[in-house]
């Protein structure tokens, strides 16, 4: 199997506090991966860091794309997004005023062909991209049963819609690793099944691997093939769900919290 | 030497100046995140009251100052009440074009009434107008009188800021505002105290200035309400301690390079330290940087 | 009926609008007077859509946009003064847009980093530097200013280049760049997680803005034909604020309608040039506290729009 990224000895700490510490992590081309540790383990620091929105102190993050190698660690989000790493955020960050169909075809921005010359005169050119840009974007609504609602504003859709087009909008950036933070969150549980089918058909569809931050054992266990164990932000435990399972560190740490709670 | 000494003076008074200034800025800006633009309207509001005390009441220094104060710690009150507390969960930019808006209402509001002219204070007499030589310097009793008023203020303002029931509601609020509520603290009442307290140095400010230059009008405020601004950025907006720093640095800047360099680019040079110190370090010198959270 | 769709529609408003304007000029209805309003309302319309692009759109709150306007008025007084010709006259204009759109540049650069109100600090603060730089300048004669600049502007060059930066803007608007922007004002961490490089459409719309400002202040400079650095001050910028925050943060139509409403305000308050300012004033407070959205929003006048009210209207009547 290919590797996509390979993380090494990465550590962020605030004021003192480390938020994680030394961790590892791998994922392989088509892997669906899950990473869970209680609240406060450090998972979406984790996240911040590989998208860049926290600047690591120590360690590498590398995405390999075929033969290249690149080196996030010190990239812009704008620009790990460009080499292929999306991501949805745990508190819904849509662009809330924008339609649905506007939060989808900006994030297609990236692969933009059309200059500014075009963008202020409408050229043909820019007719001509426009027209496919809204063409792609209905395409990725219609997966996620939006294709409807394509002119609502998102702040009107209701939750479960706005989780999908967090995610519509992730797809739509043509990402190689496609990063979930807890994309069940204040979901029922027939949305949460509804959800898991969705990511399992994504994954089936679009060639890309995936990375999912779960408080929800359940459904990690379900859909994930491996798994990595986030505590006080150190890496704890990695491996398949049966051995994540009885390992007695994440019991201890993570279900063990669970059943006295 | 002689000529830098006396320049060194020069700036500690308008840096007192400054400084009195910059607290209101600094204090408003750490409970409620606003650059209160309207702070320097009631700066020039003190001079004015302190000018009608002493041209038609025919009062002296002290008693003028204080009712500059005391009216400047009301009226600073009631903006608050009336246009920012409607707004407190508006947006950013929203109550600041409010601040914005306030300030111009109250300064053209002047302008309408008092008109644009300018206005001189009225003479100082007894004691207060010796001057003293120690050396090559001259040294004004308004000079001494600007630094013993300030320090005098900063002693009360450490005082209460450090010590009382109040100050700490205040000190707490401004490092999270949902956090003491929910420790009951009365969140409404403190931000008005705070504007009280801003407003009232302000007042004192506007009374010294019109002391020292002799000279005010209803846009007075402008210029030095953006420059005491700079001067609580400079020091880390937020901190007291800070704005304190900020307006001596500021009042030093500007004499030493009209004393040195070119009079007509003072203000240029202020505002350029602006900019630098925002972008080289936004949380000023003595501040802490934080980031959004995700 | 090809006729009647929108884009048609809207070349053929701007054609009857200029054709108006024509008619008012030639017969004289339009005095030396009422063209002198209509020149101010007309280089007002273009700052507040230059202001609304950075403002409006993409969210970068500035304070500084009449200094550039000045530099643009600068510039083109100082070109059109030695070349007194229609060429130098555009020679002008475009010389003026593009050194603001170069000071715009240099100083969007570093600032345009800072969040919010420390942006609005800054260029604040870049106005005033601007504005004492033309005051101490031998070549822009200090603070007693420049007089007897050529005068070049008459209707259509008036209307060419309000109708051509409203036009230009708009389509910016609705291009794939401009949507970039408009996602920066909405959420910038969520705006950079999908690709889009913040710095850099910051920077386009900021430079952008101050280019047609650059043109707003050239064309002032060819009609009021003088020139001082009071002129430019922080209440000019305001004044502009004033228009973007009634018209709504975020909507063309709302600047252009917000525009004309001022003008004729003003007309009825020159007398008292205090008063005009106590009125803007309690005006930003006002929308501020009741309708912060400003009179459109960040909706736009369209035959869409009117439809939808008149149906409402029938809803509410029936």
């Amino acid at each position: 199997m290919n590797k996509v990224l390979s993380v090494q000895k990465l550590s962020k700490s605030f004021g003192g506090l480390a938020a994680v510490t030394s961790v590892n992590l791998e994922l392989f081309q088509g892997e669906l991966v899950g990473l869970i540790g209680p609240n406060g383990a450090g998972k979406t620091t984790f996240f911040n860091l590989l998208t860049g929105i926290y600047m690591p102190e120590k360690g590498s993050i590398e995405l390999h794309r075929g033969s290249e190698v690149f080196s996030l660690q010190k990239r812009k989000p704008h620009d790990i997004c460009r080499l292929g790493v999306a991501r949805t955020f745990q508190n819904i960050r849509l662009f809330r005023d924008l339609s649905v169909l506007d939060n989808v075809r900006t994030a297609m921005n990236k692969n933009l062909k059309y200059g500014l010359f075009p963008a202020l005169f409408h050229t043909g050119t820019y007719q001509k991209e426009e027209e496919e840009l809204v063409e792609k974007s209905m395409e990725l609504l219609k997966i996620f049963d939006l294709e409807s609602k394509a002119s609502e504003l998102a702040k009107n859709l209701p939750y479960g819609d706005q989780r999908h087009l967090e995610i519509a909008r992730a797809l739509a950036t043509d990402p190689v690793l496609l990063l979930l933070d807890e994309p069940a969150a204040g979901m029922n549980p027939a949305e949460t099944s509804q959800l898991t089918r969705t990511i399992s058909w994504i994954r089936e569809n679009f060639d890309l691997t995936i990375l999912l931050i779960e408080h929800d054992m359940s459904l990690v266990m379900s859909i994930c093939e491996r798994m990595y164990v986030l505590d006080y932000g150190l890496m704890i435990a990695e491996g398949t769900p049966e051995m994540i399972k009885k390992d007695p560190r994440v019991i201890k740490a993570y279900l063990g919290e669970d059943l006295h709670a | 030497m002689g000529q830098f000494l006396q320049q060194v003076l020069n700036s500690i008074s308008i840096g007192s100046i400054y400084a009195l200034i910059a607290l209101g800025y600094t204090m408003v800006y750490g409970i409620i995140r606003l650059i209160n633009f309207a702070h320097a309207s009631v700066y020039m509001l003190g001079a004015y009251i302190g000018y009608f005390a002493m041209t038609y009441f025919g009062l002296g220094f002290f008693p003028a100052i204080l009712i500059a104060m005391v009216l400047c710690t009301i009226i600073g009150v009631l903006i608050e009440k009336i246009a920012y507390k409607p707004l407190r969960n508006a947006t950013r930019i929203a109550v600041l074009i409010t601040a914005i808006g306030v300030s111009m209402l109250i300064e053209y509001g002047m302008m309408f009434f008092v008109k644009a002219n300018v206005r001189s204070y009225p003479p100082m007499t007894g004691f207060l107008t010796k001057t003293f030589t120690l050396g090559s310097m001259t040294i004004t009793t308004q000079q001494i009188l600007i630094l013993v008023v300030t320090i005098v203020l900063m002693v009360i303002l450490q005082f209460v800021v450090r010590t009382t029931r109040i100050g700490k509601a205040m000190r707490a609020v401004s490092q999270d505002r949902d956090a003491a509520e929910l420790m009951g603290i009365d969140v409404n009442s403190t931000i008005s105290f705070t504007f009280a307290i801003g407003s009232a140095l302000a007042g004192a400010a506007g009374v010294l200035v019109g002391v020292y230059y002799n000279s005010i009008n209803p846009l007075m405020g402008m210029l030095p309400g953006l420059k005491a601004f700079v001067a609580a950025v400079f020091g880390g907006i937020g901190l007291i301690p800070g704005a304190v720093l900020g307006g001596y640095f500021i009042g030093a800047v500007e004499v030493f390079v009209a004393g040195y360099g070119n009079s007509m680019y003072r203000d240029a040079v202020v505002f350029a330290i602006l900019i630098l110190v925002l972008i080289i370090k936004p949380a000023g010198l003595l501040g802490k940087s934080t980031r959004e959270k995700v | 009926m090809a006729l009647l769709q929108k884009g048609w529609l809207k070349y053929i408003l701007m054609l009857l609008v200029f054709v108006v304007g024509q008619v008012l000029v030639m017969t004289g209805i339009l005095n030396d007077y009422l063209f002198a309003t209509l020149t101010t309302l007309c280089i007002n319309i273009i700052l507040a859509v230059s202001l609304n692009l950075i403002t409006g759109f993409t969210g970068q709150f500035s304070l500084g946009h009449a200094g550039f306007m000045s530099i643009g008025a600068y510039v083109c007084a100082l070109i059109t003064m030695r070349i007194s010709t229609i060429p130098g006259f555009l020679l002008g204009v475009f010389a003026g847009a593009c050194a603001a759109a170069l000071v715009g540049f240099i100083v969007g650069l570093p600032t345009l980093r800072l969040r919010g109100d420390y942006l609005a600090i800054a260029t604040l603060g870049m106005a005033e530097i601007i504005r004492i730089v033309f005051l101490n300048l031998e070549i822009t004669n200090g603070a007693a200013g420049l007089n007897g600049v050529p005068q070049f502007v008459t209707w259509p060059w008036l209307f060419l280049f309000t109708a051509g930066t409203i036009h230009l803007i708009s389509n910016f608007i609705h291009s794939a760049h401009g949507r970039a922007c408009i996602t920066l004002r909405e959420d910038e961490i969520a705006a950079e997680s999908i690709g889009i490089d913040a710095t850099r459409y910051k920077v386009t719309a900021f430079v952008m803005g101050a280019f047609f400002a650059g043109i707003a202040g050239s064309l002032y400079a060819s009609y009021f034909y003088f020139l001082r650095p009071t002129l430019f001050g922080f209440s000019r910028s305001i004044d502009i604020l004033v228009i973007v925050v009634l018209g709504g943060i975020g909507s063309l139509s709302g600047s252009v309608i917000a525009a004309i409403l001022l003008a004729l305000i003003s007309t009825y308050l020159q007398s008292f040039p205090e008063l005009r300012m106590v009125f803007y004033a309690v005006a930003l407070v006002v929308i501020m506290i009741l309708r912060p959205q400003g009179l459109m929003g960040s909706k736009e006048l369209s035959f869409d729009l009117l439809r939808n009210l008149g149906r409402s209207r029938k809803r509410r009547s029936s």
